[in-house]
């Protein structure tokens, strides 16, 4: 195996956006770094830049304002890095599907920039922290 | 026969280089620090997650996260400083590297002739707080220039105190600048050693950008700031001048406060734990605090208790009593 792989599947730095989400997803994602689930085990760590980052974890479905932010951070995001849409709204639009202020679902979005993003989905409404830990472990033995 | 002595020289100059060179790369000097470093801020992480209730990351994750680091992307923001930009995490990791060679060195050949002293260490320290100002006011984002001014403070308010807990020592060793002579001494079984030494691990604190003294990269509030640009292998130069800052720092003080590696090599390192500790749990009990609250802390409070230690430790000079 690549030996730039192996490490970034052993270090997975992430990146929290919020497009547009309720705060719903969000509030969970924090739960997923509280002690009780302590992603730092698997290398797991929230940091504050998205240069920084290897996955970006975008929450909501992505408004027409929150779409050119969302870019501008995936462009910024060194590669290889890998997106994760968490929640039903990020995955496929949810309950907003046709409103007048929605982009598009997240994926489509990146795809805009980079059509050969990896991305990631764990849908729910909100996911359960389980549900993401085992997202993010599925998608990374993909890689 | 001129020739042969001219040879000789030329082989044994060549020798000396080489020997340097081993010194400087691999045994005490870059290779060994950073392996020492990563496993120190493992352990950082490790008692950190402890102290959470939390299992924690495993042993190899430091050296995982700087091996992802060099693997990825470095991107470089379009209006920043280029040269600047690139040079400055270079410039820390070499005055760290020198700080650090200079130290094992002292630690394992202390009968040796040489001029390591105290204020050569002092000015290596500066210098890598001095490159994490250059570099994130050349990388051109709002955040990074909140976080450079809020270093440029930090560094001002504890360069300060740590200067003149240098001086208590200094003092009490009877005006020695030797590091080597210096770790002869144990300065912190008196009175104004003791406050000298807490000061100053106040003050390594702050240099190692740990909780409660990380203001210039605070997360929550700057996004990182002075790093927030920076990407891929020039991140991961950072994060080894950290890992070796944190076993240069905490040497220094073992050297200078509490007798250094004189006794056996078993009792160093425990020193050095000690202070390692100490460090952990001042990062795990404190909450951030604000700028103005740091400088206050450290002129005010540090400085006047610094003041009367240097006081405290002249009197004793004087008067000829070694526990003041």
């Amino acid at each position: 195996m690549n030996w730039k792989i192996w490490a970034l599947k052993k270090s997975p730095w992430v990146f929290h956006v919020n497009a547009g989400a309720c705060n719903n997803c969000d509030i969970e994602i924090v739960d997923l770094l509280t002690p009780k689930f302590d992603v730092e085990r698997f290398g797991i760590k929230l940091v504050g830049s998205p240069r920084h980052a290897d996955a970006l974890l975008v929450t909501g479905v992505g408004t027409r304002q929150a779409a050119i932010r969302l870019r501008e951070v995936y462009r910024q995001t060194p590669k290889p890095c890998v997106v994760f849409c968490i929640g039903a709204c990020a995955c496929g639009m949810g309950i907003f599907q046709g409103g007048y202020h929605v982009a598009g679902p997240v994926d489509k979005i990146i795809r805009e920039v980079d059509p050969n993003a990896i991305i990631a989905y764990v849908p729910g409404c909100p996911p359960k922290p389980e549900a993401m830990i085992s997202g993010v472990v599925k998608a990374l033995s993909v890689l | 026969m001129g020739a042969i002595f001219k040879r000789k020289g030329k082989d044994t100059k060549m020798i000396e280089v080489l020997q340097n060179l081993l010194w400087m790369l691999i045994f005490p000097g870059f290779l060994f620090t950073v392996v020492f470093g990563l496993v120190a801020s493992w352990i950082v992480r490790k008692v950190s997650a402890l102290l959470q209730w939390r299992v924690g990351p495993p042993f190899f994750q430091p050296f995982v996260d700087v091996l992802k680091l060099t693997g990825k992307e470095v991107l470089i923001p379009e209006q920043a400083q280029r040269t600047v930009f690139m040079m400055a995490p270079l410039i820390a990791m070499a005055g760290t590297l020198l700080l650090s060679t200079m130290l094992w060195r002292i630690t394992i050949e202390p009968t040796k002739l040489f001029v390591g002293d105290i204020i050569v260490a002092i000015y290596l320290m500066v210098l890598p707080s001095l490159a994490l100002i250059l570099g994130s006011s050349a990388s051109a984002s709002p955040h990074a220039a909140i976080g450079t001014s809020r270093e440029m403070k930090l560094v001002m308010s504890y360069e300060l105190p740590l200067v003149l807990a240098f001086i208590v020592v200094i003092i009490k060793t009877g005006g020695q600048l030797n590091l080597a002579t210096i770790a002869e001494h144990t300065p912190v079984f008196s009175i104004s050693g003791l406050l000298a030494f807490l000061a100053a691990l106040l003050c390594i604190q702050a240099k190692l950008g740990f909780v409660p003294f990380d203001i210039a990269e605070a997360e929550t509030e700057v996004a990182s700031g002075v790093l927030i640009e920076y990407s891929g292998a020039l991140l991961a130069i950072w994060k080894l001048t950290q890992a070796m800052l944190l076993v240069a720092l905490p040497l220094f003080l073992v050297m200078v406060f509490l007798g250094g590696f004189t006794k056996s090599l078993w009792t160093g390192l425990g020193k050095y734990v000690l202070i390692l500790v100490l460090l952990i749990l001042i990062k795990n009990t404190n909450p951030r605090i604000r700028t103005d609250q740091a400088m206050k802390f450290f002129w005010f409070y540090c400085g006047t208790t610094l003041a009367a230690a240097i006081i405290l430790a002249t009197l004793g000079n004087y008067y000829g009593i070694a526990w003041l």
